[in-house]
């Protein structure tokens, strides 16, 4: 079993401090406790600025209490997993995937057989094609790199990338495709050809000489050739050389003719399996005959060639350098020693580099070909510094059917435990959290909370934010988490004296209680002030004014001064004295009703009636009898004068009005 | 068509795209177009080219993906943006600051040529802190009006170190957009579902009109207004909704039609060929509303980046296209509505049209570019 890979901490220094940490979803908390170490050095170390880490979220927090540490502050140490996500140059690979991945979960399950094994076929090949785009960019941008260091940082995410597609493009072909037999073999070939790319230059070289056949490296690019299966350009190239050599013309030609007959598996299903093997024995037998009558003696190159037909184990293996990894050598070996040959039979050591151990991306191959579909994705998620590619890669395996059976003791499945740490990556970047939204939609069982844990947590710096993730939580009736931003922005905007806003935003989260809150703030502003403000918002409250008893008043209340300004007297008497007989007016808002009664009762036209006046006079009473001596006492001097000034003005309205009413009645 | 469309990754995420304006007599399309972006730890304003330094293929048809002109550093989200002239560009920034940025022809630089820090801002505008976004710009060289989530509405001009004019808590919510009327008076929408128009000749801090969606107050995000016809206004809602307001009548829309299932950003008048409309929205789509479809009665009017044409205002046609925006139920008989993203995900933040192009920028971090709209 593979050791556990360990990871440092820069900075945080276990010999000086006793750490405690805890887990997040995406990141560890690693976090210096006042406890020292007896007899250990007590200088913290220099935080660390490794892209892994990002020290001092909460530098100098404070702890209570003795121990035996230092005094000094203690540092907290944000330790995440997901070093890729801060990639700039892979943002484009997190986006276009993003929209891939959509599209496979929203594709149609009902498609069978066939079209759905071509779908799921043409979703890896999207994904992959977004990796080579990808890998494409970041070599344009290591070429232009003046910087060395950021030129090596480029050309290492180039081989990264490359590994990756490379992997993947090996999955696809032996997972998701399935192929099997001989188009097996050509998709392998294929993947051969696409990857080994070191011989590549070498080809393009002696291919555009004057004369190839007397380039050096004629006979090694008539061997790639040969060794990739691409016969009909190595009897291209042979037949040039034949022409300058007449004296061996009858060997091309017998080579030329082995090569053109050699039996090749076809994608269709034109010939059965016994067909195809029939054919194979029967041209086996006829290049057996060749080489062992000596035809070739004279020519070791293309003695070479035939053993290579033939299969031959030493003959392909003196080729080594020109295949370069076992993985050609083994797609060659499976090519020329039809039917089957077994990976771990192949002598791959050869290319392993003796004693040391193999490299990940062998060992990852290597469990490919061995179909342990779990290993490789384990093996992944250890070597890759990312959880983008096992995150997709086994998501789309998942939609293949391919690994359901398999439960993990914790969480749910693999598929929603790497989309859940690759989504988690996503939310702790400050711009790719949005993408991360829709990961979580399709982890059937955490990917709720964990939206709900994560959403909580994006800063809202502008109001355009807060509405894009208002949204997100609306949409999935996030009830909660709509509630909490509302009133996180309500709270910004009370701050900032934006008492309409504030409003708007407690009004959009039916937050009653905080309506309650900043309708007392409107009216203490016109306690103070005598006018209101922000009345484009309270002239237009609507049937939100229900929201709360509070916000009813402030509107309410308002109309009573428009009714009032527009000289409506009466009906704005009748609805003044509603406020506090119904009881909607607070009773610390009594005094300046009754005082706003003052006018009124002073005009020349008589508004309030009899009953009405008597009404009044009792909430003036009520007013006055609810407070204790005490309270009276300490009232100043306009409380009093004003309670003088109403009873006289309430007695003599009401005179006037018995006089008023006397006389209607009398007439 | 959608095989006309060119998408370029941007890695960052856009929230404004605009066409650099044609000079006059221009018969080229446009081959310019700036974007800003949000959300970003750096944010920059980038101007990309559509022109000749792409591919042109055997046709003479341009094929390849907007180029990277230039680009600048930005202090916070890119809230909107407008070309000033054919080389200036106005930006709203969250910080409340509004930058004119210059772009260099001669040697494809961009540099910030004339800023008003803190133009919007919360209690005081001398504090450190206390910046409040500004949601909106519109110019009309060398005027330049802003608005902001402090409920203001600054003037500036171009060549002037101080606001013209400043009107404070001139909407008790978030100001979310503006747009002229006349060269003298805006429209501003506002977080409450209110239209307001305010003549800026007049010294008094109020709307001369108010204009708002009945019932359930649902912010309105965009604003436009018909390039010939001033009367006709479209908005667009926190509920996706597009409006169509006459101006000259009643204080209700006169047309409510269901679009986005999530708020509308934008909204644009074709300028030049105003029968054609064109929204973005949070739900990933982008509509194109064609009122334009019975061809058998009406020339077209399409010009390639020409100048509006005054066609209208002398011709019998004018009457029918009036009623094409303002009849009561618009989708009944005349109009064809188009989704131009099929596959939609993330949010499209902004659009632009102008002449035959269409630009818009994604959640997603990428810009697209058609430039045969009408083909």
């Amino acid at each position: 079993p593979a050791a556990v890979p360990s990871q440092v901490v820069p900075g945080a220094d276990p010999s000086a401090r006793q750490l405690c940490f805890a887990w997040g979803p995406a990141e560890v908390l690693v976090c210096e406790t006042l406890f020292g170490r007896r007899g250990g050095s007590l200088s913290p170390g220099e935080p660390g600025l490794g892209r892994a880490l990002v020290p001092g979220a909460l530098t100098g927090c404070g702890v209570a209490g003795s121990g035996e540490g230092a005094p000094s502050s203690s540092r907290v140490f944000v330790v995440r997993k997901d070093q890729d996500i801060y990639i700039q140059t892979l943002r484009k690979l997190f986006n276009e995937s993003h929209g891939i991945f959509i599209g496979l979960q929203r594709s149609e399950e009902e498609l069978a057989g066939k079209s759905r094994k071509a779908q799921l076929v043409q979703v890896s090949k999207n994904y992959r094609s977004v990796m080579r785009a990808c890998m494409e960019d970041m070599h344009q941008a290591a070429i232009s790199a003046r910087d060395p260091a950021l030129h090596s940082q480029y050309s290492t995410q180039v081989s990264i990338l490359s590994a990756m597609e490379l992997i993947w493009n090996l999955c696809e072909i032996l997972f998701v495709e399935a192929a099997t037999a001989g188009p097996l073999l050509l998709r392998l070939l294929d993947w051969v050809r696409l990857h080994v790319c070191d011989v590549d230059n070498m080809v393009r070289e002696v291919l555009s000489s004057e004369n190839p056949p007397k380039h050096e490296l004629f006979w090694n690019v008539v061997d790639v050739f040969v060794l990739q299966g691409r016969l009909d350009e190595a009897r291209h190239l042979l037949s040039r050389e034949a022409s300058a050599d007449p004296t061996s013309v009858n060997m091309y030609r017998v080579l030329d003719d082995l090569m053109k007959k050699m039996p090749v598996p076809t994608l269709g299903n034109t010939q059965t399996l016994t067909e195809m093997e029939l054919k194979w024995q029967h041209w086996h037998e006829e290049c057996q005959r060749y080489l062992q009558n000596g035809t070739f003696a004279s020519n070791s190159h293309m003695e070479s060639i035939c053993k290579i037909l033939l299969g031959d184990e030493d003959a392909i293996l003196e080729k080594k350098e020109l295949m370069t990894t076992w993985y050609h050598f083994l797609v060659t070996r499976l090519l020329y020693s039809h039917p089957t040959v077994k990976p771990m039979e192949l002598r791959m050591d050869l290319f392993l580099g003796g004693e040391s151990s193999p490299e990940p991306l062998d060992t990852i191959l290597m469990a490919a070909f061995e179909f342990e579909m779990h290993q490789v994705i384990k093996e992944c998620s250890i070597a890759l510094s990312n959880w983008w590619f096992v995150a997709h890669l086994t998501d789309l395996l998942d939609h293949c059917k391919l690994l359901q059976s398999h439960n993990l003791y914790f969480g749910s499945n693999m598929r929603e435990f790497l989309l859940l740490e690759y989504a988690s990556g996503l939310f702790s970047h400050h711009s790719l959290w949005q993408l991360g939204v829709d990961y979580f939609d399709h982890c059937p069982q955490y990917g709720r909370v964990y939206l709900e844990l994560h959403i909580e947590r994006i800063p809202l710096n502008t109001e355009q934010k807060a509405l894009k993730v208002l949204r997100i939580c609306e949409q999935r009736q996030m009830h909660e988490q709509v509630r909490s931003i509302c009133k996180i922005m309500a709270m910004k905007a009370l701050r900032n004296n934006r008492l309409g806003s504030a409003l708007s935003w407690s009004i959009r989260a039916k937050d009653a209680a905080f309506a309650t809150l900043i309708s007392d703030r409107f009216l203490k502003d016109y306690c103070e002030r005598g006018c209101f403000s922000d009345l484009d918002l309270i002239d237009n409250l609507g049937p939100s004014m229900l929201l709360s008893d509070r916000l009813t008043f402030l509107g309410k209340y308002r109309e009573f001064h428009r009714l009032y300004g527009e000289k409506r007297f009466s009906e704005a008497a009748k609805l003044l004295l509603m406020l506090m007989t119904a009881h909607i007016a607070p009773c610390s808002f009594w005094m300046t009703l009754l005082t706003d009664a003052l006018p009124l009762l002073e005009q020349k036209e008589v508004v309030f009636s009899a009953e009405q006046t008597y009404e009044l006079m009792r909430c003036l009473e009520d007013l006055t009898a609810g407070k204790s001596e005490k309270q009276k006492f300490q009232d100043d001097e306009v409380e009093t004068t004003k309670v003088e000034m109403l009873r006289l003005a309430l007695a003599r309205n009401l005179a006037r009005v018995i006089v008023k009413e006397g006389t209607l009645e009398g007439s | 068509a959608m095989e006309d469309v060119c998408a370029k990754f941007v890695s960052q995420k856009i929230s404004k795209a605009r066409w650099r304006p044609l000079p006059a007599a221009a018969l080229q399309p446009p081959d310019l177009f700036a974007t800003g972006s949000w959300d970003n730890e750096d944010n920059r304003i980038s101007l990309w080219s559509v022109g000749d330094l792409g591919n042109v293929g055997l046709n003479g048809e341009y094929q390849g993906e907007p180029q990277l002109l230039c680009d600048i550093r930005h202090n916070g989200d890119v809230m909107d943006m407008q070309f000033l002239d054919q080389e200036r560009i106005v930006v709203a920034s969250s910080t409340g600051t509004v930058t004119v940025f210059r772009h260099h022809q001669n040697n494809q630089t961009l540099s910030a040529n004339q800023q008003w820090e803190k133009a919007h801002y919360h209690v005081d505008q001398d504090t450190s802190c206390g910046g409040a976004a500004c949601t909106g710009v519109i110019c009309n060289n060398p005027e330049i009006i802003t608005v902001g989530e402090d409920g203001r509405i600054n003037l500036f001009r171009a060549d002037q170190k101080d606001a013209v004019r400043t009107i404070d808590n001139a909407d008790s919510s978030t100001l979310h957009a503006v747009t002229f009327l006349r060269t003298t008076e805006i429209l501003t929408v506002n977080s409450i579902g209110q239209l307001k128009i305010w003549d800026l000749r007049q010294q008094r801090n109020e709307p001369s009109q108010i204009f708002s969606l009945t019932g359930d107050r649902v912010p309105l995000h965009c604003v436009d207004r018909h390039p010939n016809q001033q009367h006709i206004v479209a908005t667009g809602g926190q509920d996706g909704m597009l409006s169509i307001w006459d101006i000259r009548q009643g204080t209700m829309p006169v047309s409510l039609l269901n679009a986005h299932e999530a708020e509308m950003w934008e909204v644009h008048f074709h300028p030049s060929n105003p029968d054609h409309l064109f929204t973005c929205s949070e739900d990933g789509s982008l509509w194109h509303w064609d009122t334009s479809t019975d061809v058998s009665e009406k020339p077209s009017f399409l010009h390639q980046g020409g100048r509006s044409t005054t066609y209208f205002s002398h011709n019998t046609i004018n009457q029918s296209v009036i009623s094409a925006w303002l009849s009561n139920d618009p989708t009944k008989d005349r109009m064809e509505i188009t989704n131009l993203i099929p596959n939609q995900t993330l949010s499209v933040n902004s659009l632009d049209v102008l002449g035959p192009c269409l630009a818009y920028g994604t959640d997603a971090e990428a810009i697209y570019v058609n430039r045969h709209l009408f083909a």
